[in-house]
C-alpha cells in the first residue's frame, strides 16, 4: 500500500505520473513534443520506465500489444496537434478489439483552446467515436481523479481505449493531490450487469434440448479469463468448439473438442458445422460479418444463446432467442452446475465426417517440391516453439490467415493480431509491448513485406530497448491478400500491389539486428533455431511463394458454407512432384 | 415508427455531442433533441425522438447506455405519456384576416404574443398533431417565419423518472480492480 497524500502539493504532471504508477504501471510508450514537455520533465521523480517510440502510432499498438499480451492497461503517451492525431489509427485499432489502452496526450493552455494555437488539435473531437470514453483535463486539481477513471473505465465491462488530453498548464500548475479522495465518479457508468434467473432457466433448456450444438468461442473468453470455465462447459456437456480469431487460445487447438477457426479463412468443416447445427453458443464474440457471411443464410436452423457482456450486441447482427448479459466467466459459473452431461457422439461423429473431406489442404504434408510456402514456414515455427511461453504477433494479410490455420495455439494470450480494423502496421509494434509486458515470454512476429513497411521504424526502438523480438517476414513480393482478391474478383488485374522491396536482411543489419535471408524450405528450422539462440534480436526475411493463396475463402456477403476451395489440380499437381 | 426516449445525462461539457455523434455513428437519425436542466444541477434531461423498429429501438438504448455520461434512458413510446411541442408561428395578418387568424389562435388555444401592422405572432403548445392541424389553417395566410422547439415528454401518473433515481450510488470499485500491481 502507498502511503496516504492528503494535504501534499504537486504540478498536474507529478500527479500523472504519481497516478499512474498506483494503477500499476511500470513502463509507458511515448513520443515528446512541446504541449506535453511538462509531464517529460517530471518523468524523473518517478519510477516508471518510459520506451521512446519512433512513431506515435507505434505507441498505441505497443500499448495495446502490453494489454493484449497481459491483460492490464497500457498506456501510451504523446504531444498535442500531429502526435495526438498520429495515434488514431491505434486507438481505432484498440477500440474494434476491446483492448484497454489508456493515452495521454499534452494539450496547448487551456487560455488558447479554440484559437488554432500552434499544434492545436481538437483531439477528444477527433478520437470521440473511436474512444470508449475521452476526457479534457484543464486543471491541476482534476488529475488524480480523471487517471483513475480513465483506467477504470478502459479496463472494466468491455474493455477499451481512454484518452485523457491534458491542456499544458494543468500539467504546470499545482493542486492537492489526495489519491483516496480522488475516487472514480462514474454515476452513470454500470459495467457489472448479470442475467435474469428466467433467462438462465430458458438457456438451460435449449442447451439440454439440442442435438447438434457448437459453441463459438470469442475473444471475450481471454478478456474474462473464462478459458477453464469454457473448457468445462464443453466438456461436461460434450459440445465442440469452433473459434473466432481473436478467440484462438481460449481453447486448447490440441483438444479433441476444438474444431478450429470459423469464418471467412476458417476451416470448412467448421463452417458446415456450424450451419447444420441446431444450437449455437456464443461466448464473448460479436458475430463478425467475417464470421457469419450472409446473414439471412446463416446458421438457419440453429437456436442461439449469445454470452456477451456488452447488451448493445444483442440482436445486432444476429438475431439470439437467449441472451445472457453479463461477465462470460460469472455467467458460466451459474450455469455450470446446472448443465447436464449429454452423449452426443453422433454430432460428433457426423463433424469428424465433414472434416474428412476437408482436410486435404493439409500442405504441411506435402513434399518439398522446391517451393517455399508461408504455411511451411508457420508450420515448422510452431513446430519448434510450440513447447515453450511464446507469443506471437501477426500483422494483417495472407501470413495472418496462414498463422492462424498452420499455428497451434495451447494458450490464451499467445497470439496477438488485429481483427476487427485488420490494421497493418500494427505486428512490429505490438510485439514490442508484447515483450515489455511479458519480458520471459519468447516473442514472433509474422508480418508481411507489405505491413512491415508501414511501422518498421520501430525496428530502432527494438535495439534501444534491447529487447529480444524475433521478426519472420513472409515476403510474397505483393501485397497478398489484396493480390487474392483481385485474383478472384478482379480478373487477375493486379493493380498496386506488386512490392519493389528493399534488402530486408541488410535493413536489419542497418539497424543492428542480425538478420538473415531464407528461401529455401530446408532453411527454415535451421534459421528459427538460429533466432532463438541468438541473445538479441533477429530478422528472417522468408522469401516464399509470390501468387500463393488462402483456401478456404467465404467471399463477402457469401453464405458460408459457400467457400471457395483449393483447386484439387493444384492439390494433385503438388502431390505428384 | 417513431419512438420517444428520455434521457438523464451529466450536465457537463460536450454530452450532447457525444449524444448526437452516436445516432450519427450507428447511423439512426434523430427527429427531435431537446435538452434542458432538472432540479439537480449536475443533471440534464434530454428528450430525443428517433425513428426505429423496435429492435433498433433497444440498441439505441443500449448504446446510449454506453456512454459513460448517460445516467438513465427510458424509452416512453409505449407508455401513457405528455408530449409538448411549443411553436411560434409569425403569420401575415392584414386588416381584413386579423379577426379570422385571431379566431383560428382561439379554437387552437393558442395565444398571440406579439402583434405588428401587419402580422400576428402566435405561440402554441400542444402534441405535434396539434401544431401541425394549426399551421395548416394559417398557411392560406402566409406563413412568414415559424419555430419550432421539439417535443419535450414526460410519463402520466405516479410512474415518474427523477434524476435522483438516475444516480446511481457510488461505484463499488475493489481495490484489485484499479491496481494492476502484480
Ligand atoms: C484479413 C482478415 C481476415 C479475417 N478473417 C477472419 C475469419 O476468417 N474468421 C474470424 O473469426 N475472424 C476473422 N477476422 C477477424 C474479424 O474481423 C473479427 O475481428 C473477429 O472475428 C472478432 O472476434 P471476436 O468476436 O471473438 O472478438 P471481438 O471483436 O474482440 O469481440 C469480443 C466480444 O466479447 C465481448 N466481451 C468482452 N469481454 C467480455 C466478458 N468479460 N464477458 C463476456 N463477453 C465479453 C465483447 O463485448 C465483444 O462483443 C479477420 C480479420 C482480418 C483482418
Ligand atoms: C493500414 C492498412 N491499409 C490497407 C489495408 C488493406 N490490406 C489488407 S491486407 C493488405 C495486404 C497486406 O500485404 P502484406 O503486408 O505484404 O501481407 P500479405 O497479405 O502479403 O501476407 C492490404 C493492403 C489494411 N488492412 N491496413
Ligand atoms: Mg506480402
Amino acid at each position: 500500500m502507498k502511503p496516504k497524500t492528503a494535504g501534499k502539493t504537486m504540478t498536474g504532471a507529478g500527479i500523472l505520473w504519481e497516478c499512474i504508477e498506483r494503477e500499476g504501471v511500470k513502463d509507458v510508450f511515448g513520443y515528446p513534443g512541446g504541449a506535453i514537455l511538462p509531464a517529460y520533465d517530471a518523468l524523473k521523480h518517478s519510477k516508471i520506465h518510459h520506451i521512446l517510440v519512433r512513431h506515435e502510432q507505434g505507441a498505441t499498438h505497443m500499448a495495446d500489444g502490453y494489454a493484449r499480451a497481459s491483460g492490464k492497461v497500457g498506456v501510451a503517451v504523446a504531444t498535442s496537434g500531429p502526435g495526438a492525431t498520429n495515434m488514431v489509427t491505434g486507438i481505432a485499432t484498440a477500440m474494434l478489439d476491446s483492448s484497454p489502452i489508456v493515452c495521454i496526450t499534452g494539450q496547448v493552455g487551456s487560455k488558447l483552446i479554440g484559437s488554432d494555437a500552434f499544434q492545436e488539435t481538437d483531439i477528444t473531437g477527433v478520437t470521440l467515436p473511436i474512444t470508449k470514453h475521452n476526457y479534457l483535463v484543464t486543471h491541476a486539481n482534476e488529475v488524480a481523479r480523471t487517471i483513475r477513471e480513465a483506467f477504470y473505465v478502459a479496463k472494466s465491462g468491455r474493455p477499451g481505449p481512454v484518452l485523457v488530453d491534458i491542456t499544458k498548464d494543468a500539467q504546470q500548475t499545482s493542486a492537492e493531490f489526495d489519491w483516496d479522495a480522488a475516487k472514480p465518479q462514474l454515476p452513470g457508468y454500470r459495467p457489472d450487469l448479470s442475467p435474469e434467473q428466467k433467462e438462465y432457466e430458458q438457456a438451460l433448456d435449449l442447451i439440454h434440448n439440442s442435438k447438434r450444438p457448437v459453441i463459438l468461442a470469442g475473444h471475450g473468453i481471454i478478456i474474462s479469463g473464462a478459458m477453464q470455465e469454457v473448457r468445462d462447459f464443453a466438456e461436461r456437456a460434450g459440445i465442440p468448439v469452433a473459434l473466432t480469431l481473436l478467440g484462438i487460445g481460449a481453447f486448447p487447438a490440441a483438444h479433441p473438442l476444438n474444431l478450429g477457426m470459423m469464418g471467412m479463412h476458417g476451416e470448412a468443416w467448421v463452417n458446415h458445422t456450424i450451419q447444420e447445427a441446431d444450437l449455437l453458443l456464443a461466448f464473448g464474440m460479436r458475430f463478425d460479418d467475417r464470421v457469419t457471411g450472409n446473414l439471412k443464410t446463416y446458421a438457419p436452423n440453429a437456436k442461439k444463446i449469445h454470452i456477451e457482456i456488452d447488451p448493445a450486441e444483442i440482436n445486432k447482427n444476429v438475431k439470439v432467442d437467449v441472451p445472457l448479459v453479463g461477465d462470460l466467466r460469472e455467467v458460466l459459473h451459474q450455469l455450470l452446475p446446472h448443465v447436464e452431461s449429454i452423449d452426443r457422439s453422433e454430432w460428433l461423429d457426423c463433424i469428424d465426417k465433414l472434416k474428412g473431406d476437408s482436410a486435404v489442404r493439409d500442405i504441411q504434408n506435402l513434399p518439398d517440391s522446391g517451393h517455399l510456402y508461408a504455411a511451411h514456414v508457420i508450420n515448422d515455427l510452431w513446430r519448434e516453439t510450440r513447447d515453450g511461453d511464446t507469443i506471437i504477433v501477426t500483422d494483417v494479410g495472407q501470413h495472418q490467415m496462414w498463422e492462424a490455420q498452420y499455428y497451434k495455439h495451447e494458450k490464451a494470450r499467445s497470439l496477438i493480431t488485429s481483427g476487427g480494423l485488420g490494421t497493418m502496421g500494427f505486428a512490429l509494434p505490438a510485439a514490442i509491448g508484447a515483450k515489455v509486458a511479458r519480458p520471459e515470454a519468447e516473442v514472433w512476429v509474422v508480418v508481411g513485406d507489405g505491413g512491415f513497411q508501414m511501422t518498421l521504424c520501430e525496428l530502432a526502438t527494438i535495439v534501444q530497448e534491447k529487447l529480444k523480438v524475433n521478426i519472420a517476414i513472409i515476403n510474397n513480393g505483393f501485397l497478398g491478400m489484396v493480390r487474392q482478391w483481385q485474383e478472384f474478383f478482379y480478373e487477375r488485374n493486379y493493380a498496386a500491389t506488386p512490392l519493389l522491396n528493399p534488402d530486408f536482411a541488410k535493413l536489419g543489419e542497418a539497424y543492428g539486428i542480425r538478420s538473415m535471408t531464407v528461401s529455401e524450405r530446408s532453411q527454415v528450422i535451421p534459421s528459427v533455431r538460429a533466432a532463438r539462440e541468438h541473445d538479441g534480436p533477429v530478422l528472417i526475411n522468408f522469401k516464399v511463394e509470390q501468387e500463393d493463396t488462402v483456401y478456404p475463402m467465404v467471399a463477402a456477403g457469401a453464405s458460408l458454407h459457400e467457400m471457395i476451395r483449393r483447386p484439387s489440380k493444384i492439390v494433385e499437381t503438388a502431390a505428384d512432384e | 415508427m417513431m419512438n420517444t426516449f428520455v434521457v438523464y445525462v451529466e450536465n457537463k461539457p460536450g454530452v450532447l455531442t457525444r449524444v448526437a455523434s452516436l445516432f450519427r455513428r450507428r447511423a439512426f437519425n434523430i427527429d427531435s433533441l431537446t435538452v434542458g436542466r432538472t432540479e439537480k444541477p449536475e443533471v440534464s434531461r434530454m428528450t430525443i425522438t428517433a425513428e426505429a423498429d423496435q429492435d433498433q429501438a433497444r440498441r439505441i438504448e443500449a448504446n446510449l447506455y454506453k456512454l459513460v455520461n448517460v445516467l438513465l434512458v427510458e424509452n416512453i413510446t409505449h407508455e401513457p405519456s405528455i408530449v409538448r411541442d411549443l411553436a411560434m408561428i409569425k403569420v401575415a395578418a392584414t386588416h381584413e384576416a386579423r379577426s379570422h387568424v385571431l379566431e383560428l389562435a382561439s379554437v387552437f388555444r393558442a395565444r398571440v404574443v406579439d402583434v405588428a401592422a401587419d402580422s400576428l405572432t402566435i405561440e402554441i403548445t400542444g402534441a405535434e398533431d396539434k401544431i401541425d392541424g394549426l399551421l395548416e389553417v394559417l398557411r392560406p395566410y402566409g406563413v412568414l417565419e415559424m419555430v419550432r422547439t421539439g417535443i419535450v415528454a414526460m410519463r402520466r401518473g405516479k410512474n415518474t423518472i427523477s434524476p435522483a433515481t438516475a444516480i446511481h450510488g457510488e461505484l463499488d470499485i475493489a481495490e484489485d480492480d484499479v491496481s494492476q500491481s502484480v
